[in-house]
């Protein structure tokens, strides 16, 4: 379904660009008084969170908006602990990926399930579905729906053999994907190839491909006219939108849960499919789009609608950033602090861990390996592994990116020191320096450019992990990345990406004069 | 052997590294205001017995007598400050001017005058502190760094000196300019030195005894006359023949 095909986009994308992530406003400080409302990373999940939030505040409740929460597990274990109250989620998702069974056949009986499982081990509350289903949808074009006669899974199957398939890598790989397909349907496609959720539609309307997997409510299906094929074995398990309360709000607010509850069973799949597409394909602003959902429901009034992002996707590039510019700045500041805490606390720890080592150099090589070790936890899995402990936001963004600077930083100092002029440094042993002497006349200042680099490749590297920390609600420039890779706008990823690296230019540049100003002048230009 | 105050003492040192010996019972006594020279071929251990009197080196057993008292009761730190020492690669520190480097064991001392030492430690080695003092060690040629070498183990005053193959890097010229500047020294100011060289007619240009070291042991101690007129062994006599001062 379309929330595992994205997180799993996003993730490759992770990979593949380096680092990155975002949101779309500024995260202001929590209060108690706040209703949190998260989304996932995908167009749906903002707009649904967003239908949420303006639902509650025209309710009187004041709301602090998270969006693009990095994926399922920190989403839900965000909730878990009571670091947001609400999100969309999907009773599939609940049953495969949180609780780890298998869907029974029916929506009814999902649905029944998870709310049981759920209450009863977390005290998360399932409040009643919204009304549409959102689970695989496979499509072809219409045109190849015509001349083959396809419109079941059943009729697919059947021709199989000369059709070309572009799915992505997860539905490849997972149970309820294409080796189910196969084993229920024995759909034995001519060839797969797998492909991003980016590239899948235009693929496919360009014939490159001739059926893809796409999602129930998917907005790009309706824009390119494809045939969806009806899953007559109804293999694909029910996914149905609900939105997911903690246990906090949904003991202490019942008039929050009340009002949210006013959205249940009121979207239908044609509906969601469109603002889906108003958001996918004309780039309308989320914000906008989920009030003209809102009062056509009658659950708000029309007036006070959300001003539309004032620059269209036909500006310039330019001219959106420009208009961006405040935001921009404010997710600047939230990026630099977020990296220059972690650095000083990667300082404070990397250099002293580092002269220990030097002092003790038999357990130097291991140490700096298990450091190294650090640096291959993907950024996503980190994050995520952090939030038991540390919760969303700040703290765990700050704890990863401190543990990612470490290995630049101990490696650095460790050899700088070891290796200051070996001749320099026995001949002031042999004049009767001492050895903290030695380290602090003599070593630490032969060794503070080599030092000084470890700290700017450090701060380059987490300028540009940073951008991961959108995906726990940390803020920073990852955030219009995030929700640009979710709403495939890239223009709202360049105005997150292209000041990110402009920041880590600029930050370099800054500790290169450091590097120099720490060089001893006697030995010289560098 | 002439019955004088001795200024160094090794008694029956030995020192190993893993298997290898490096010193084997080496026994030695350098008379105060003498210049002893260690002669012999790389890893003859005469580095390693220069180094056990200023204890950069400690050994496995035997004793080490500087100025009377055994090393291994004194301070390391005070210990290496009252000993001058010089090695080959000069080993100046780089971002430190050359005044800052000939003043560091005084410094260290906790002397006030530590710059006013240095500057005539300067003056003595030939690099006038007006024209040397403020430039980098990287900004002087090899004969000078040396020199400043020899000002900043000589600015200490130390009574002793432990060369470590001081003249070894310098192409002749500079390297006969530097030795003569050394011998003027050690002459004005009466001071004890152990050299060690692994070139013979250095050894003896410079010293009154010398040393000849090999495989951990030392083969024979004797002036420069001596060693010509009667080898203790055939090794000796075969050193002095392939060096040419036999």
């Amino acid at each position: 379904m379309k929330r595992g095909m994205r997180a799993r986009l996003v993730c490759t994308w992770l990979m593949a660009v380096s680092f990155f992530p975002g949101a779309v406003r500024a995260l202001g400080a929590q209060t108690d008084r706040s209703i949190v409302v998260a989304t996932k990373p995908f167009a749906e999940s903002f707009i649904l969170g967003e239908m949420f939030a303006q639902l509650l505040e025209a309710r009187g409740f004041a709301v602090e908006r998270r969006p693009g929460l990095g994926a399922t597990q920190i989403a839900f274990d965000a909730l878990r602990r009571g670091d947001i109250d609400v999100y969309p989620e999907y009773t599939g998702t609940g049953l495969l990926a949180i609780l780890g069974e298998n869907p029974p056949p029916t929506g009814e009986e999902a649905y029944r399930r998870v709310a049981e499982a759920f209450r009863a081990r977390w005290g998360v509350r399932w409040l009643p579905p919204l009304g549409f289903e959102n689970t695989y949808a496979i499509a072809v074009r219409s045109s190849t729906a015509d001349s083959l006669g396809l419109s079941t899974l059943s009729d697919l199957a059947r021709e199989g053999g000369v059709l070309i398939a572009g799915f992505s890598p997860d539905f490849i790989g997972r149970a309820d994907g294409l080796p189910g397909l196969r084993a229920e349907y024995g759909f034995e496609p001519r060839e797969v190839r797998a492909l991003l959720q980016a590239v899948k539609y235009q693929a496919l309307e360009a014939a490159e491909v001739d059926v893809i997997d796409g999602y129930g409510t998917d907005g790009q299906i309706a824009r390119y006219g494809f045939t969806v094929l009806r899953d007559d074995r109804q293999f694909f398990p029910p996914y149905d939108a609900a939105a997911l309360v903690g246990s906090s709000l949904a003991e202490e607010r019942p008039a929050a849960l009340a009002a949210l509850t006013e959205l249940s069973g009121r979207l239908d799949e044609a509906t969601m499919r469109e603002l889906n597409r108003r958001v996918e394909v004309d780039g309308e602003d989320v914000a906008a789009v989920a009030h003209d959902a809102l009062s056509v429901l009658g659950l708000v009034g029309p007036g006070g609608r959300v001003e539309s992002g004032s620059v269209g996707r036909d500006g310039s590039l330019l001219a959106y950033l420009w208009s961006r510019r405040a935001e921009t700045a404010g997710q600047a500041r939230r990026h630099l602090l977020l990296v220059a805490l972690s650095m000083i606390a990667g300082i404070l720890v990397a250099v002293p861990l580092a002269l220990f080592l030097e002092r003790v150099r038999a357990a130097a090589e291991g140490t700096i390996r298990a450091v190294g070790l650090l640096q291959t936890i993907p950024s996503i899995a980190l994050l995520a592994f952090m939030i038991p402990f540390l919760g969303i936001g700040v703290a765990p963004a700050v704890a990863a990116l401190f543990l990612y600077s470490l290995l630049p930083m101990v490696r650095n100092t460790y050899t700088g020191v070891r290796d200051a002029d070996p001749a320099a440094v026995a001949s002031a042993r042999a004049l009767g320096m001492s050895e903290l002497q030695l380290l602090r006349y003599v070593r630490l200042p032969l060794a503070a450019p080599v030092i000084m680099a470890g700290v700017r490749t450090a701060a380059v590297i987490n300028v540009g992990t940073a951008t991961l920390a959108a995906f726990i609600g940390a803020g920073g420039l990852g955030d219009p990345i995030v929700a640009g890779l979710a709403l495939s706008n890239t223009r709202m990823i360049l105005s997150g990406a292209i000041p990110a690296a402009v920041l880590a230019l600029l930050v370099d540049g800054a500790l290169s004069v450091a590097e120099r100003s720490v060089t001893p002048r006697g030995l010289g230009q560098r | 052997m002439v019955e004088t105050t001795a200024a160094l003492e090794a008694q029956d040192v030995s020192k190993r590294y893993g298997d290898v010996p490096a010193l084997a019972g080496v026994s030695l006594i350098v008379a105060t205001g003498s210049c002893v020279a260690l002669v012999g071929e790389s890893g003859s251990g005469k580095t390693t017995l220069l180094r056990c009197f200023n204890r950069m080196v400690e050994p496995d057993s035997g004793r080490v007598v500087v100025g009377g008292t055994d090393v291994s009761a004194r301070d390391t730190g005070e210990l290496r400050r009252s000993l001058g020492y010089v090695q080959q690669d000069a080993g100046l520190l780089p971002h430190w001017s050359v005044l800052r480097n000939v003043a560091m064991v005084p410094w260290l001392c906790g002397r006030t005058e530590a710059d006013a030492v240095a500057s005539r430690a300067l003056d003595m080695v030939g690099l006038p502190v007006e024209d040397f003092g403020d430039r980098w060690p990287r900004e002087l040629s090899g004969g000078e760094r040396q020199r400043a070498a020899f000002a900043r183990a000589l600015a200490g005053e130390p009574g002793t000196l432990l060369l470590d193959e001081p003249f070894g890097a310098l192409d002749a010229i500079t390297r006969v300019d530097v030795q003569r500047t050394f011998a003027r020294l050690r002459e004005e100011m009466r001071i004890t030195v152990l050299l060690v060289t692994h070139d013979l007619r250095e050894a003896f240009e410079l010293a009154d005894e010398v040393a000849v070291m090999r495989a951990g042991r030392i083969e024979q101690v004797a002036t420069p006359a001596e060693l010509r007129a009667t080898p203790a062994t055939p090794y000796v006599r075969e050193l002095l023949e392939k060096a040419g001062v036999a």
